[in-house]
């Protein structure tokens, strides 16, 4: 298969050999990583709780992802840089890996469901900024983000106890 | 001595259903992970903060308020989860130097965001006064808790023997 053929080629480059050979850039790579998921799920979880009208009950929803976004985004890129090296290290096996391919749908699914989110609900949120109650919309949006990005946290610790 | 003591434990039936149950290990970690991703984001929003960097449409006590309280609850969750990992695998973590440095830069963190929450009484004043003392602080702060993120992952590789 093609795909399988580029995954072969990743794990040759230097990149994916230096990752696999050495002893400590592994475990540097996958602190790393580990931290940036930390850092993308909890802030994640400030807006998701407001959304759900769990925590920040008071503040405007705009004004509290203004502050918080934009530390998931810097560690989300800084998650798919060091996750992606990790991946080059062994291309092949984790591409065939169960926990790897549902986890990679799920960022997809996150992805979708954020989307649906900003294109739709959010758009009225002048209306409904500073209400404590959500509208049902945002309700949803806040609680499947919950939902996917535990279970994103949860296949990605699998993934290390299904491919050794 | 500790050797003694992790032959024990892992001879406890605690200690005993955790290893034969393949989920446990992953799934309590999971916890552990979900735990530190609240305090690693509560602390960077606190610290951040306290440098003048972000959230500055709230004051420092409002963002204290916020989220120390979020702080103090994952780590009692972190240490209900930690001490499962123990019971499954005590040689793993006891008779890691990793982790007793773990544990110690862990003591110290605990230690400073108590003083975080000792100096919000007054109406965290203190904060106000003592800007400089406050931008030392939240730089120990964030460096603390990452080195212990850090050393959480490296027990795994820098097994004992």
């Amino acid at each position: 298969m093609i795909l399988t053929r580029l995954f072969a080629d990743l794990e040759a480059t230097p990149l994916g050999t230096a990752v696999r050979e050495s002893t400590w850039l592994f475990p540097t790579i996958e602190t790393l990583h580990v931290l940036s998921i930390t850092l993308v799920v909890g802030t994640i979880m400030i807006v998701d709780l407001r959304l759900i009208n769990v925590t920040s009950r008071h503040r405007a929803v705009s004004e509290l992802m203004r502050e918080t976004l934009p530390w998931t985004w810097t560690a989300f890129v800084c998650a798919v840089i060091t996750g992606s090296m990790l991946f080059s290290s062994s291309a092949v096996k984790y591409s065939g890996n169960g926990p790897f391919e549902c986890k990679m749908l799920l960022l997809l699914a996150a992805g979708i469901n954020m989307a649906v989110f900003h294109l739709g609900t959010y758009r009225t949120v002048a209306g409904w900024d500073r209400e404590v109650t959500t509208p049902t919309g945002a309700r949803i949006a806040g609680g499947l983000s919950l939902a996917i990005w535990v279970t994103v946290v949860a296949l990605g610790r699998w993934i290390g106890f299904t491919t050794n | 001595m500790i050797p003694a003591f992790c032959d024990w434990l892992s001879n406890t039936p605690v200690s005993m259903v955790i290893q034969n149950l393949f989920w446990v290990i992953p799934t309590v970690q999971t916890v552990h992970i979900l735990a530190i991703a609240t305090v690693m984001a509560s602390v960077v929003m606190l610290d951040f903060r306290l440098l003048g960097v972000t959230g500055r449409s709230q004051s420092i006590p409002e963002v204290a308020h916020r989220f120390l309280p979020w702080v103090w609850g994952a780590v009692a969750v972190l240490l209900a989860s930690g001490s499962l990992l123990i019971i499954g695998e005590p040689g793993r973590e006891l008779l890691s130097e990793v982790f007793w440095a773990k544990m110690t830069l862990l003591a110290c963190a605990l230690t400073l965001t108590g003083i975080f929450q000792y100096a919000l009484r007054n109406g965290g004043s203190f904060w106000e006064r003592r800007r400089i003392v406050t931008r030392v602080a939240a730089v120990v702060s964030l460096l603390l808790w990452c080195s212990i993120l850090a050393a959480g992952r490296w027990i795994a590789y820098m097994a004992h023997g």
